[in-house]
């Protein structure tokens, strides 16, 4: 469990940086390192160097505004549940972020870091994958702003080119009165989920669905929107028959890996019950 | 590469390679040999030690990355001769049996308590989540940290008045 030799940067500008990932495409970024330890530890990761974030200035802070919420690459677990101007701000993300990792883990481990790292089961890809949020780079060619949505391309695997840091997350205003709920079943609390659910949709005056989001992890091979059951939400108001509905088209439109943790037909299953528990909260009280 | 920080209330150097984690540089390059490794990649919690002020996993963390830092490991925590209020509640509960975890739940209790003094069971649970024991069930332990609360809740008092 010994990580194979690299070099070691910690440069202080994001520059500087820069300069040196793009003069070494064997380096590889680190900030709280949580995902990026384990992958050198088992050696599935052995880069030629590594360049810490941890002295750049500037990519720590949480920004709310009128146009939403920004993240800074370096703000960690443990800030984002802090922030008690979230929790208003946007509760989906408060809530979702509470499942992730450990309390060791959640001092060190960054939003930059899980966005890079890109696990297909991880809250946070989910959250802004779900909130059509947009992840901003800046490398060599300059910066660069992705939809969430085309950021992740597989397990582990992102649009990001290897010059490339992630500095924001950075998701469309959330209103005050908009329904959601965060579902996810792990085996174990801090565990990688199983399958998670993230959804959220507004209301128009007599009630019926309207800009529905419906999110997954751990059961695809990246996060992503359930567009069929979106369209089947949309215009409806929200009963016992409909929730039944979209969680049976849930567990169709997804396409789950088997591991030893759980085969594809429990994960299918988990996504239906997740949906159909999602649904219900949001439906009955506005948060999960 | 030279790194300095702060161990236990006293400066410390040393050289080291970039990809030794900070766990091994505790234990084999200073020879405090208190933080346990258990499985080295971020699932057990038993090489949790606290860096300024907050409990981390000294195996995903490098050593070159604790320059500057405060670090304080189970060494730490008490004077040679005399157990801390948390150590006591431990021995009071058979909160150990092997001890192989117990470096691990100590510091991690240590930092909770430190920031959190009126921690409840459930917080308790959810923050030792991360560290593996295999022997006691868990139950003592959360009942040994619960019991050590009423320590921390004193020296926040004591620290407020000038």
């Amino acid at each position: 469990m010994k990580p194979a030799p690299f070099e070691y940067r910690a440069p202080g500008t994001l520059g500087e940086a820069i300069e040196l990932l793009a003069a070494d495409p064997e380096a590889a970024v680190i900030a709280g390192g949580q995902s990026l330890m384990p992958l050198l530890a088992f050696r599935l990761a052995a880069p030629s160097m590594l360049v810490d974030l941890r002295r750049v200035r500037g990519l720590g802070e949480i920004a709310i505004g009128d146009s939403g919420v920004r993240l800074g690459a370096r703000v960690r677990w443990r800030d984002i549940e802090e922030d008690q101007l979230l929790a208003i701000a946007h509760p989906l993300l408060r809530e979702a972020i509470a499942h992730v990792a450990h309390y060791q883990i959640r001092n060190r481990g960054t939003v930059g870091g899980s966005l890079a790292h890109a696990d297909p089961a991880a809250e946070l890809p989910g959250i802004a994958v779900t909130c059509d949020a947009e992840i901003a780079l800046v490398g060599a060619a300059g910066e660069r702003c992705v939809p969430a949505a085309e950021f992740f391309t597989g397990p582990l695997s992102t649009v990001r080119q290897p010059d490339e840091i992630i500095t924001e997350l950075r998701l469309p205003f959330w209103p005050r009165d908009r329904r959601w709920a965060f579902r996810e079943f792990a085996q174990r609390q801090g565990d990688f989920a199983l399958a998670g659910v993230a959804l959220f949709y507004d209301e128009d005056r007599r009630g019926r669905v309207r800009n529905p989001h419906v999110g997954v992890i751990g059961a695809c091979n990246r996060p992503q929107r359930l567009p069929e059951v979106e369209s089947l939400l949309s215009g409806h108001a929200i009963d016992d028959g409909l929730i039944r509905e979209a969680a049976a088209a849930a567990a169709q439109a997804v396409d789950p890996p088997e591991d030893l943790h759980a085969g594809a037909a429990y994960r299918r299953a988990l996504v239906a019950t997740l949906v159909e528990r999602g649904l219900r909260a949001a439906s009955q009280n506005g948060e999960a | 590469m030279r790194v300095t920080f702060q161990l236990n209330g006293e400066p410390v150097e040393v050289d080291v390679e970039p990809r030794l984690h900070l766990a091994d540089c505790l234990r084999e390059v200073l020879g405090l040999t208190g933080t346990h490794l258990g499985c080295e990649h971020g699932v057990c919690g038993a090489c949790t030690v606290i860096v300024d002020g907050e409990a981390v996993r000294s195996c995903l963390m490098l050593a070159v990355q604790a320059e500057g830092s405060t670090v304080v490991t189970v060494e730490g925590l008490s004077t040679e001769d005399a157990l801390t209020p948390l150590q006591t509640a431990f021995r009071k509960h058979h909160a150990l049996q092997c001890g192989f975890c117990t470096p691990g739940m100590l510091t991690t209790a240590h930092a909770l308590l430190t920031e959190e003094p009126d921690a409840d069971a459930e917080r308790i649970r959810a923050a030792l989540s991360g560290n593996l024991c295999r022997c006691t069930g868990y139950i003592p332990i959360v009942e040994a940290v619960l019991e050590a609360r009423d320590a921390y809740r004193n020296t926040e008092q004591r620290t407020d008045k000038p």
